[in-house]
């Protein structure tokens, strides 16, 4: 099962790069410091630790955290089975026995008693107690950890403890400038480089309303949405409207004014 | 008070501890013994927003109007009102105060006087929804217009008898107002003067909105975008498309009452874009698309315009740069959003080729409306030569550039010699289909020399003079962060903490029950958040007690060979809402300002909302159980900073409280870092897992012994990082609109601004729900 191979990113994921960020992660993963990922939702944050992973070549067990997680789905447990009881791995465990990235997505979401697991692991020690096994696992020494996180979030109660965050080397990201993301755009759908530099604008419109009625403006994601939907021949405003616009807010003002956007932004 | 039956003395000698209150006192002259009991609060709230010319004036008038004969009650509500009106009016108290005083003299020399008391009761309502100066004085001679018209007409007698409608009217305009614009106004009053003027009862049904067809004009009437209606949509709009936050100002569009025409056309200047108060939709644009494009075309000149000299140049030749320039900023607007030049040429006319004639009339008007036609719209079909050439010659110009107001006028220039004709000149100017009426007046446009530029005289603001000797505990020393020399000044600044002076908790208790619809649905909002005592929690490992159903599933999967579910305990835990929360209240003098804005404006003062907004929030988190605090803070140099406080943590939200809610006062200045520190030294002492201070401002950090305004703001930031570092969690609601660029240098990712300071009551408690979900 722990099988290295299966966790290998095969082809090559396209990953424009916004700054220097290629080379730092790499040197932080040569001197094997956890990394974290900050920025928006949709800016390209899991895109760059998959892309980071297949050019370290290293395998990649990527987690995508929820409230309801407890520190067993990270670490392991037990199960029945006919013939009694059998341990399984949880991704965490896998991860450092095979000397994986373990990629932590959303780690704000997960409860503050699950995320106190991966307190050893990030330090100099770089271990794993499995407490109900009774065993004390080393990481392997290709093992790394990363976690994503959302500052954006308003709420006060979902923000890591000082304790957590300072174990970690940070990236900040943000929506890439406008014609990084017009070309990330055109790669990720085959859109014409026009109208997607078109769809950019429209989300920098709604960016720009951010503090004033919008908690976060409209995602790199939401543009390939959208050109994705013209690309297989939808009208791009009803396009625009149905991934970008509609799904950002419920505010009867904002909806008015960003669809007056979108009618503006095509000839 | 009753005061009927004992002996009054004239309250002319009475007397005040402020000195600046007597005087003003002496000054009205007056022995109105219900006046002298508010008098002093007056006069506060007037040394708040005036200027000592403006006071004086202020007073001279207040004198006036006591000596009407009419009573208290129109100096009562000359005295409260008129600072509101003022602030409506962007504080301009200079042309509107005379026209005020012209039409109380006109009903007090007609028989009109007992509508002054009415016209002045109403005049801050009425004011706050018209927004600004000139539409006051439209509004005015609307009410003169009346009141000429149908005093002492009734048939056969002589002019003795009062309007019988003015007094309605007054007492309607508010809400009339609320409904039309005052072009709308001027119509539904013409209509009511028009068929009852000779019939004194249903002349009062009519303006007193109880006969029908007042009614049904009043519907006709409502038609058109109203600015006040859209007036957020578009600051979104600014923001949104053109990264502009500026201010915008409605004028009227009504018809002046002496019957002349007024065609005001959208301008900008330094208090912001005007525009007009409705807008009817036509030519197949919506009115909200036509305020869209009126501000594009501002904000276009804004960007990409630079003044030009005037004086070297006659009349027709800036008319023809104005003309060429104008397509020039279109041409890039259009550029950034194609989908503009719909709404530009829908409303652009397209002058016929041969609709002047050039023997008779100046047609250079009419050659310039047909060549910006043709420079904005590439299925012109015009095919003179000459126009051709220079519409070829105007997109080479802005070909992959954004070229210069400069340069486009010696193209305009070029034109207008080149197609020189002597009958230009003609005093009669073909007008016809030559109107573009979304384009500003381009006074911007021009610079002139010879007549010198008059600076508008600013009046330096009054400020009170300090307060009472602070009494209390000694003071708390604290240091401030020099961003210039990246090093704390130690013990700079003293804070002196002292219980907030009490009020009446009923008020509170009002204030409560005037939001009493929003309280129901808050504890809609509550019962979902707050804790149930026992939350059950499922698919557990190890628990309490056995989850039958979850067991049984995991039995079925385990006879059938498949691997069971081992979660198949619940347990039960009591909840953790382990939540502390310190609202800290920006209480400087900024608060006393009134809310303005909007269709629903209330008029009340920032303060005022913000009690209204905090009795909910403290009302709300009562609900949930949270410990809380709450505090206020205003400074008056570093040596005098007050921290006030409201309700402690161990205290009840009871009637001490409110009371201390119910006296708050607004003055002095915004030294927030101190007063960060100093909350967030209460908020650390706490041993909640969560600690928020949850401050509530409307403005950035100043002082008066401050000049340098980046100094204050560096160092509320080093207090916000402070608090981090002791695991307090600091959250800014600012009333600022324009907080942008301060409030995130100060708070990083924990700020909100306000839009629709009307609305904070219903945001303040929401938001904290929201921040701690
Ligand atoms: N720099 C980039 N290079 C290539 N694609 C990108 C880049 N940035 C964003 N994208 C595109 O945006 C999409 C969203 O990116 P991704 O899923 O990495 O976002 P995320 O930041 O992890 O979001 P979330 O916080 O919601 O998980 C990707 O699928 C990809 O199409
Ligand atoms: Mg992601």
């Amino acid at each position: 099962m722990s099988n290295k191979e299966q966790f290998l990113v095969r082809a090559e994921p396209y990953y424009e790069a916004q700054g220097k960020e290629v080379a730092l992660y790499e040197a932080a993963y040569h001197a094997r410091l956890p990394v974290m990922v900050k920025g928006p939702t949709g800016c390209g944050k899991s895109r760059f630790v998959e892309y980071m992973a297949w050019k370290l070549g290293k395998p990649l067990i990527t987690v995508a955290c929820n409230e309801d997680m407890t520190a067993s789905d990270l670490v392991g447990r037990y199960l029945l089975d006919a013939s009694g009881t059998r341990w399984l791995d949880g991704p965490l465990t896998t991860a450092a026995r095979i000397g994986a990235i373990c990629y932590l997505d959303e780690i704000v979401e997960a409860r503050q008693d699950t995320t106190v697991v991966i307190h050893p692991l990030t330090d100099h020690r770089r271990v794993l107690p499995l407490d109900k096994k009774g065993e004390l696992i080393e990481a392997h020494a290709d093992f790394q950890l990363v976690i994503s996180y959302n500052p954006g979030y308003q709420s006060l109660m979902k923000d890591l403890k000082q304790s957590t965050k300072q174990r970690f080397t940070a990236f900040d990201f943000d929506y890439p400038e406008a014609a990084l993301e017009t070309q990330i755009v055109v790669q990720e759908s085959g859109l014409d480089a026009g109208t997607a530099a078109t769809l950019v604008r429209i989300a920098q419109t709604a960016r720009n309303l951010k503090g004033h009625g919008l908690d976060e403006g409209i995602s790199t994601r939401l543009i390939v949405y959208a050109a994705t939907l013209i690309k297989r021949g939808v009208a791009p405003q009803d396009a625009c409207r149905m991934a970008m616009v509609r799904p950002i807010t419920d505010d009867a003002d904002i909806r008015a004014t960003l669809d007056h956007a979108v009618d503006a932004s095509f000839a | 008070m009753v005061t009927g039956v004992r002996h009054v003395p004239d309250a002319r000698s009475r007397s005040y501890a402020h000195p600046q209150v007597q005087a003003a006192w002496q000054a009205l002259d007056c022995g109105l013994a219900p006046v002298a009991d508010v008098f002093e609060e007056c006069i506060y709230a007037a040394l708040a927003s005036f200027s000592k010319p403006q006071l004086d004036a202020y007073l001279e008038a207040a004198r006036v109007i006591g000596k009407l004969g009419r009573g208290a009650e129109p100096l009562l509500a000359f005295l409260e009102e008129w600072p509101t009106v003022v602030a409506a009016a962007s504080g301009d108290q200079e042309p509107l105060l005379p026209q005020v005083m012209a039409v109380i003299r006109a009903m007090q020399k007609s028989p009109n006087s007992r509508a002054i008391t009415p016209f002045l009761q109403t005049l801050a309502a009425v004011a706050r929804r018209l927004q600004s100066a000139e539409q006051i004085e439209v509004y005015l001679d609307i009410a003169l217009n009346l009141m000429a018209r149908t005093t002492g007409s009734i048939h056969g007698h002589h002019t003795t008898f009062p309007s019988p409608g003015l007094p309605e009217f007054f007492e309607q305009a508010p809400r009339l107002l609320g409904l039309l614009s005052t072009t709308g106004l001027q119509r539904w009053t013409e209509y009511g003067i028009r068929n009852y003027a000779d019939h004194p009862e249903r002349q009062v049904d009519y303006f007193s909105l109880q006969s029908a067809d007042s009614h049904a004009v009043l519907q006709r009437e409502r038609h058109g975008t109203l600015f006040a209606d859209v007036e957020r949509q578009l600051d979104l709009y600014l923001r949104a498309l053109w990264r502009d936050s500026e201010q915008l100002v409605p004028y009227s569009t009504a018809p002046l009452t002496s019957g002349e025409l007024r065609k005001p056309v959208p301008y900008y200047d330094h208090l912001g874009l005007r525009v007009p108060d409705v807008f009817d939709d036509g030519k197949g644009v919506s009115g909200l698309d036509r305020y869209r494009a009126v501000l594009a075309h501002m904000v276009g000149h804004r960007r990409w315009s630079q003044a030009q000299i005037a004086d070297n140049w006659s009349p027709l030749q800036r008319m023809a740069v104005e003309f060429f320039e104008d397509c020039r900023i279109e041409t890039l607007l259009i550029r950034e959003y194609p989908g503009l030049s719909r709404i530009f040429l829908a409303l652009h006319p397209k002058p016929l080729a041969d609709a002047c004639n050039a023997e008779t009339t100046s047609c250079l008007r009419h050659r310039l409306a047909m060549v910006s036609r043709a420079l904005l719209d590439p299925a012109h079909g015009y095919g003179e030569p000459v126009l051709l050439d220079f519409v070829r010659r105007f997109h080479q110009m802005l070909a992959g550039r954004d070229s210069s107001t400069a340069e486009c006028a010696a193209l305009a220039l070029a034109y207008v010699t080149q197609t020189r004709r002597q009958s230009d000149q003609l005093a009669k100017i073909h007008f016809d289909d030559t109107v573009i009426d979304y384009r500003d007046d381009n006074r911007q446009l021009w610079k002139f020399i010879e007549q010198g530029d008059e600076e508008e005289a600013f009046d330096e603001e009054r400020k009170l003079e300090p307060g009472e000797e602070l009494r209390g505990l000694p003071p708390r020393r604290y240091p401030e962060w020099d961003g210039a020399s990246q090093t704390y000044r130690p013990d700079w600044v003293s804070v002196y903490e002292a219980l907030h002076p009490s009020g009446n908790p009923a008020e509170i208790d009002r204030l409560l029950a005037k939001h009493a619809a929003l309280a129901k649905h808050l504890k809609r909002l509550l019962d979902l958040v707050k804790p149930q005592d026992k939350v059950r929690i499922r698919y557990q490992e190890e628990g309490s007690e056995l989850d039958l159903d979850v067991a049984v599933g995991s039995l079925i999967d385990f006879k059938s060979g498949t691997t069971p579910d081992p979660r198949i305990n619940m347990s039960h835990r009591t909840d953790g809402r382990n939540i502390e929360v310190l609202l800290l209240l920006d209480l400087s003098a900024s608060l006393n300002e009134r809310v303005g804005a909007g269709g629903t404006a209330s008029g009340q003062t920032i303060l005022e909302l913000s009690q209204e907004a905090v009795s909910l929030l403290a009302w709300a988190i009562d609900c949930l159980g949270d410990p809380y605090a709450i505090a206020g803070f205003h400074s008056n140099t570093r040596h005098e900073v007050r921290y006030q406080h409201i309700k402690g943590f161990s205290e009840r939200w009871d009637d001490t409280v409110k009371a201390r809610l119910a006296a708050l006062q607004a003055g002095f200045s915004t030294r927030m870092g101190a007063a960060l520190r100093h909350a967030g030294h209460y908020l650390s002492a706490r041993r909640a897992d969560k600690k928020i201070l949850l401050l509530l401002t409307d403005g950035e950090p100043a002082d008066i012994d401050v000049a340098e305004p980046g100094h204050l703001r560096a160092d509320a930031r080093k207090a916000v990082e402070e608090l981090a570092a002791q695991g307090v969690t600091t959250f800014c609601l600012s009333l600022d609109p324009r907080a942008d660029d301060y409030v995130r240098d100060i708070f990083g990712k924990r700020w909100r601004v306000l839009d629709r300071i009307e609305r904070l009551p219903e945001t303040l408690p929401s938001l904290y729900l929201e921040l701690t979900r």
